[in-house]
């Protein structure tokens, strides 16, 4: 049941308001760092992967912000219903986002490191894979501040695709280093950058669960290891 | 005679479990008010409410002032009619026999349905010893053993040990939250099957409240408790179903933990979140 109209204390409307924008603005700098760390890869730009890196100090102070208001929050208002499972999603979400900028910072350590070395061929299936996984953090987000079930849903099924983007280049780089071991440096680092892709997207998908839960008060996380009968 | 079971209600106390994780085992319906209805003169204030009231479980009832809260607990004990004007119609069954009935005797509801009030009202002539037998005497119930009874009902609301040596004091020389332990004490002396609770810790602070609570989760496993309160998270606290009264009519029922986190309806929602008005 989603509330059909303002809270009487506009304070406390207030509030939850600023949780909402706070999250936002931590999502938005989660995606932007995403987009500016492969477009940092892909440009050889030590410069701007650096900038980007540095962007994560902002990311780690909105988490204990968020942090600190939900609790105030649930120390003063005892909220209750859709108000309670917003602010119990919130307080996960942002773990979710806070690691997502972590993430973030290992491609960019490791854009510095592939930065020293001479380039190796583009490949062009890990910019495929940051921009899926950008667009599942931007869609997830989206549900979230939509209190949209049904694209939440939809986004679970995209995990899958991004999952399938890491198989394939994991093999391909993998058939590079084995071709010739001065791939390897370079190669296990393009791998560590398709594998943080792939943890944000699964980040992404806890996000996109929340938001179900939030809606529609139910938990959908883990279906196939739940106690029955509980 | 036992009445039939509703889905909604097949959730059984067990204070070492969430109503969530609680089994589907069967809870007997202690009383069940059909279709009633109340009025203050030409007034409607309840408009045809059903509700059952599940044995050994404690019941919140929920919702704004002048929603039928108050009437409609007052109603499960014949209260309400007291008040000169006031009638009601409709079934409230008590183990399965209508309290309305034809040659039913309101005093004898009320020693099976007892009644706790808002402000604390030991009776100001009456010591406290008396105050506990007070109950006996106007049911002219004979008891054997007086101390036996005093000691073991003040016992139960846990007041003993405070006033073992006070006795014969008078009843209003005790606090606020100790005399409502005592008017409590009051109506368990008669052994009631139901205990209903209005509003019973608004004039306590925030300690003689947390009594209370703890006394009614103790008392809530022998006796058939309604509470109404204006305090949701007392509500929240203190029952294993809600009930949400508004303007008259029941909005919405359901186990406790469902209710405060995932209600159906969304007037019930804009209340408990503060959306109301």
């Amino acid at each position: 049941m989603t509330p059909s109209r303002e809270h009487t204390d506009r304070e406390y409307e207030g509030e939850l308001a600023d949780v909402r924008a706070r999250l936002m603005r931590m999502g938005t700098l989660c995606e932007d760092m995403i987009e500016q760390a492969m477009r940092a890869l892909s440009e050889r730009d030590t410069a701007l992967a650096r900038a980007t890196y540095d962007k994560d100090d902002e990311v780690n102070r909105l988490e204990v912000s968020i942090d600190d208001l939900v609790l105030r929050i649930l120390a003063r208002r005892q909220p209750v219903a859709s108000d309670l499972r917003f602010l119990a999603s919130s307080l996960k979400l942002v773990t979710d986002l806070e690691r997502i900028g972590d993430l973030v910072a290992n491609i960019c350590d490791r854009v510095v490191e592939l930065d020293e070395e001479p380039p190796m061929r583009p490949y062009g299936s890990l910019q495929l894979m940051a921009s899926a996984t950008t667009g599942m953090v931007h869609d997830a987000l989206a549900a979230f501040v939509a209190r949209d079930a049904k694209r939440a849903k939809d986004l679970l099924e995209r995990d899958r695709v991004v999952d399938d983007y890491y198989r394939q280049l994991f093999g391909e780089l993998l058939a590079e280093m084995m071709a010739d071991g001065k791939n390897v440096y370079r190669a296990t680092r393009l791998q560590s950058i398709a594998k943080y892709l792939e943890r944000i997207a699964d980040h992404a998908t806890n996000i996109a669960e929340r938001v179900v839960f939030l809606v529609e008060g139910k938990d959908i996380r883990h279906p196939f290891s739940r106690v029955t009968g509980a | 005679m036992s009445l039939p079971m509703r889905e909604s209600v097949r959730v059984k106390r067990d204070t070492n479990k969430t109503s969530a994780e609680k089994g589907p085992e069967a809870a007997s319906i202690k009383m069940n008010a059909e279709g009633l209805k109340a009025w203050f003169g030409s007034s409607l204030a309840l408009k045809g409410v059903s509700l059952p009231i599940v044995d050994k479980q404690v019941t919140a009832i929920i919702g704004p002032s002048g929603c039928g809260k108050s009437t409609f607990v007052r109603c499960l004990n014949r209260m309400h009619e007291v008040v000169p004007g006031a009638r009601a119609e409709g079934t409230v069954m008590l183990d399965g026999a209508d309290i309305y009935g034809p040659g039913t005797d309101p005093v004898l509801v009320r020693r099976r349905v007892g009644m706790v009030f808002q402000k604390p009202n030991p009776f100001p002539t009456m010591s406290i010893r008396d105050n506990v037998l007070a109950g006996m005497k106007l049911n002219r119930v004979a008891v054997t053993d007086r101390d036996a009874l005093v000691e073991q009902t003040l016992r139960q609301v846990a007041l003993w040990d405070e006033v073992k040596d006070v006795l014969a004091r008078s009843g209003t020389s005790l606090s606020g939250g100790q005399q409502q332990r005592l008017c409590i004490a009051r109506a368990l002396a008669l052994e009631p099957e139901v205990l209903l609770m209005d509003e019973p810790c608004s004039a306590l602070d925030p300690i003689a409240t947390a009594r209370i609570e703890e006394l009614i989760h103790e008392i809530g496993k022998r006796v058939t408790i309604v509470i109404v309160t204006h305090n949701m998270q007392q509500a929240a606290r203190v029952s294993d179903h809600t009930a949400f009264f508004y303007m008259g009519e029941l909005v919405e029922y359901a186990p406790t933990d469902q209710l405060f986190t995932q209600p159906s309806n969304s007037r019930t929602e804009d209340y408990i979140t503060g959306r109301f008005g």
